[in-house]
């Protein structure tokens, strides 16, 4: 019996190493599983497309990394960076002190501001006076969901969370929140959307608040991989100063996402 | 029971708790626990506390109200299938093969962003005395889960319906029972009885389905768990407590039914 | 929407489907790229490999632990009965949770222990052995409940002509338990259909998952839904025919249970 059981489970553990073994040493970057455009969203034929997926691909091909699109759900995508589901977070993660004690970040390679949009009938601004005793829908774990806490955790009658920023969008579209804070980008883009040109527009962008929504969006890398870390930041440098960083963004907006340029840089 | 009988039956309990290799497997299941303790992160309990609590009370809430609602809605689908007319009994089929046939999770989100998606379409509907409950959550999640308690118990219903002899039914009627009575004091306490002991297991299954409103933006335990995890980027402690504590309110649960199925007295002819 | 399509409470009942046009739903629903029915089906195909590896994992763990259950030593008994119980007692989507991050580095760490190389664990083979490990608790109680089902006399009968333990597996435990562990297992193929759902959450790309992300993309929420809906009613369909074939082939030669009634 015991020869039956330990050959079973032999068979098992192989069966499962034969099953999972891949080629070698791609890079692994994990995207947020949903919809987000204009950054990154599936398209029809099951490929991913957007600012986002286009300019980590200029990366990697500058430093010469094999990069492979991973989609994991958003709100364990730091637990899949930990436990080596992936490499990389490219997934417009904001760069945070919070965050910095768990992951490592690449040096930012967008910014852009946060804003509010609501229904059309309503008027209102992105204040905390604005939104008292109004439900405000943000997405979990993102930078929104604390500054939404944070700052209109005390005058708005609930901040509700959503698994993913098109489930919050559409429950604003449905009625059941009054107003959404996101990324005013993403935002601008729903509100493109023949939905959410028939329901809502922007209401305003936020008050800044350094400290929570953090000096713009960098890739997530695990602590000790260093080495890939400055490959990113050689890569995001070297598009930077040769255009192709502009050519990508010129396809998609008429503005540089990029933001300030950091001083201490 | 004499005490003396009494006595020698706790023994014997306790003698199948003291083997020897049970003793060495609760040693290391409880160094195991302590080097969990110990060993992992436990600081954000304190802050999480209320919050844990206020989602437990809606985990059980919504269970025992979907349970209490789908089984009332079971009985009905149940006779129908059992012993109905065909325009009564083929739509009961059709819905319990529906819901028994698609993922709970699936059910869930059409009536959440399915329906929530035709909204717009009747502005009507946000001036209607419905709407504050619309504009929620649970009752998105009690009505799925309700439904879904429904299929299945049906299902059960429909096979203790069909399976009180007839005899008994028979017997009723040579009495000059009304059908009204007939049901009320033959077929359903003796189909209930039969479908008693399926209770113990769908309400438990029940259960292990309450954590998908989470998903919908309903703050059960579950919910209450992936926030600690999203806050804190722990990944195994809040999820091993969420574990322990489903496994606490399973084994009440069953041990609760259990009493419950030895008191009712078994009357199946 | 035009004026006169907002008057008309047809046309308002299809835009409730879709906010283009009617003509628009095959055109979403089409197989090619600019319809998203290819994505779909890519889901659902996702959906079925998982359920088929998940219940051949579950059915391996599932005869090991009905054996180790029945014939194993009291340590091998007692940690079984750990395991079955605990993944019967917690929600599948919490083990999903716990396995799909614990489990898969669980794997590795064990693999470097014994020598191995630190293996790339592929959504699609953790799916499987999530799911496949919560199957085989449940395998596990179906299977012992049908080798105790068999008569006792064939199994004495394979012992007195000698036959050794592993033949009289083959041979005699296996092919006999069949009959009375198909309605069992068959129950558990359609509920690895069903949970295939639950690995959305963790963002595996199967059949809800495509149905998420289609309906984010396009704000057609209720037709993908039902769309979606549509395809696992018609796979449970499906399997239920093919349940019903099997079980008829597994119980020939047995006395039909009306007559024995």
């Amino acid at each position: 019996m015991k020869t039956v059981l330990k050959t079973f489970a032999a068979a098992l553990l192989l069966g499962v190493a034969a099953m999972g073994v891949a080629k070698a040493d791609p890079v692994k970057v994990g995207v947020a599983a949903e919809p987000y455009p204009p950054f990154a969203s599936p398209d029809a034929s099951g490929k991913w497309v957007g600012w986002e997926i286009e300019f980590i691909d200029a990366v990697c091909a500058e430093e010469k990394l094999d990069c492979v699109i991973t989609p994991v759900a958003w709100d364990g995508i730091i637990p899949a960076l930990t436990t080596k589901k992936i490499d990389l977070i490219a997934a417009s993660m904001s760069i945070t002190a919070e965050r910095e004690k768990t992951i490592a970040f690449s040096d930012k390679y967008y910014n852009t501001p946060t804003g509010i949009i609501g229904p059309k009938d309503q008027k209102f601004g992105a204040t905390p006076e604005d939104l008292k005793g109004k439900v405000v829908g943000v997405q979990v774990s993102t930078v929104h969901a604390v500054y939404a806490k944070k700052h209109f955790g005390a005058t708005a009658s609930e901040i509700k969370e959503y698994q993913t920023q098109d489930e919050a969008n559409q429950d604003l579209a449905a009625g059941r929140v009054d107003a959404v804070q996101a990324d005013a980008i993403a935002l601008g883009e729903f509100l493109k959307s023949d939905q959410g040109k028939a329901c809502c527009d922007m209401k305003g962008n936020v008050a800044p608040d350094l400290e929570v929504l953090g000096p713009g969006v960098g890739a997530g890398l695990r602590k000790e991989d260093t080495e890939l870390k400055d490959k990113i930041n050689a890569g995001i440098k070297a598009i930077r100063a040769n255009g192709k960083y502009a050519e990508i963004t010129k396809k998609y907006f008429d503005f540089d996402v990029y933001g300030d340029d950091p001083q201490s840089n | 029971m004499s005490a003396e009988a009494t006595a020698i039956n706790m023994a014997a309990r306790a003698s199948i708790w003291l083997k020897p290799h049970r003793i060495v497997l609760m040693l290391i299941a409880l160094a195991l626990v302590l080097c969990a303790a110990f060993f992992m992160r436990w600081d954000w309990l304190p802050q999480y506390w209320e919050m844990g609590l206020m989602g437990l009370w809606r985990s059980l809430w919504i269970l025992a109200v979907t349970c209490a609602l789908g089984f009332a809605l079971a009985v009905p689908l149940g006779l129908a299938q059992a012993g109905g007319p065909i325009w009564f009994s083929a739509p009961a089929k059709v819905f319990c093969t529906i819901i028994r046939g698609t993922p709970l999770l699936l059910q869930l989100w059409l009536l959440y962003y399915g329906l929530g998606s035709i909204f717009p379409q009747y502005p009507w509907i946000r001036e209607s005395w419905m709407w504050p409950y619309l504009r929620q959550a649970w009752p998105y999640g009690v009505l799925a889960l309700t439904l879904s308690f429904a299929g299945y118990e049906g299902e059960v219903m429909r096979g203790a319906f069909a399976g009180v002899p007839r005899g008994q039914l028979e017997a009723a009627r040579a009495f000059g029972m009304s059908r009204w009575k007939i049901f009320r004091r033959i077929w359903l306490p003796q189909a209930f009885y039969r479908a008693l002991p399926t209770l113990t297991g769908e309400t438990v299954l029940q259960l292990k389905s309450t954590p998908l409103v989470a998903t919908i933006s309903v703050i059960d335990i579950f919910a209450v768990s992936s926030k600690v995890r999203q806050d804190t980027y722990l990944t195994y402690e809040p999820l091993l407590l969420l574990a322990l504590i489903y496994m606490t309110i399973t084994g009440i649960l069953v041990f609760a039914f259990s009493r419950i199925e030895a008191r009712i007295p078994v009357k199946i002819g | 929407m035009t004026a006169a399509d907002a008057s008309n409470p047809g046309a308002k009942l299809i835009d409730a489907f879709l906010p283009a046009s009617a003509a628009g739903i095959m055109e979403l629903l089409s197989p090619v790229a600019p319809g998203w029915g290819g994505t779909l089906l890519v889901g659902l195909l996702h959906s079925v490999e998982i359920a088929i590896g998940a219940t051949c994992l579950g059915l391996m763990i599932g005869t090991a632990g009905a054996f180790g259950k029945l014939y194993g030593g009291p340590v091998t008994r007692d940690l079984l009965a750990v395991y079955t119980t605990v993944v019967r007692a917690v929600p599948e989507l919490v083990l999903i949770l716990l396995l799909y991050y614990a489990g898969t580095d669980l794997i590795n760490q064990v693999l470097t222990a014994i020598g191995y190389q630190r293996i790339d664990i592929s959504g699609l083979a953790a799916g499987i052995f999530v799911l496949g490990f919560v199957q085989g608790a449940y395998s596990t109680e179906v299977i012992r409940g049908a080798i105790l089902a068999i008569p006792q006399g064939q199994i004495e009968a394979a012992r007195a002509y000698g036959m050794s333990p592993g033949l009289m597996l083959r041979r005699i435990t296996l092919p006999a338990m069949l009959p009375f562990a198909i309605p069992g297992l068959a129950n558990l193929w359609l509920i690895a259909t069903k949970d295939t759902a639950l690995l959305a959450v963790v963002g595996f790309f199967e059949l809800t998952l495509a149905t998420r992300q289609a309906a984010g993309v396009t704000k057609a929420y209720l037709l993908f839904y039902l769309a979606a809906g549509a395809l696992y009613l018609a796979l449970s369909l499906f399997s239920n025919l093919i349940i019903g074939r099997v079980e008829a082939w597994s119980r020939r030669g047995m006395p039909s249970v009306k007559e024995a009634r």
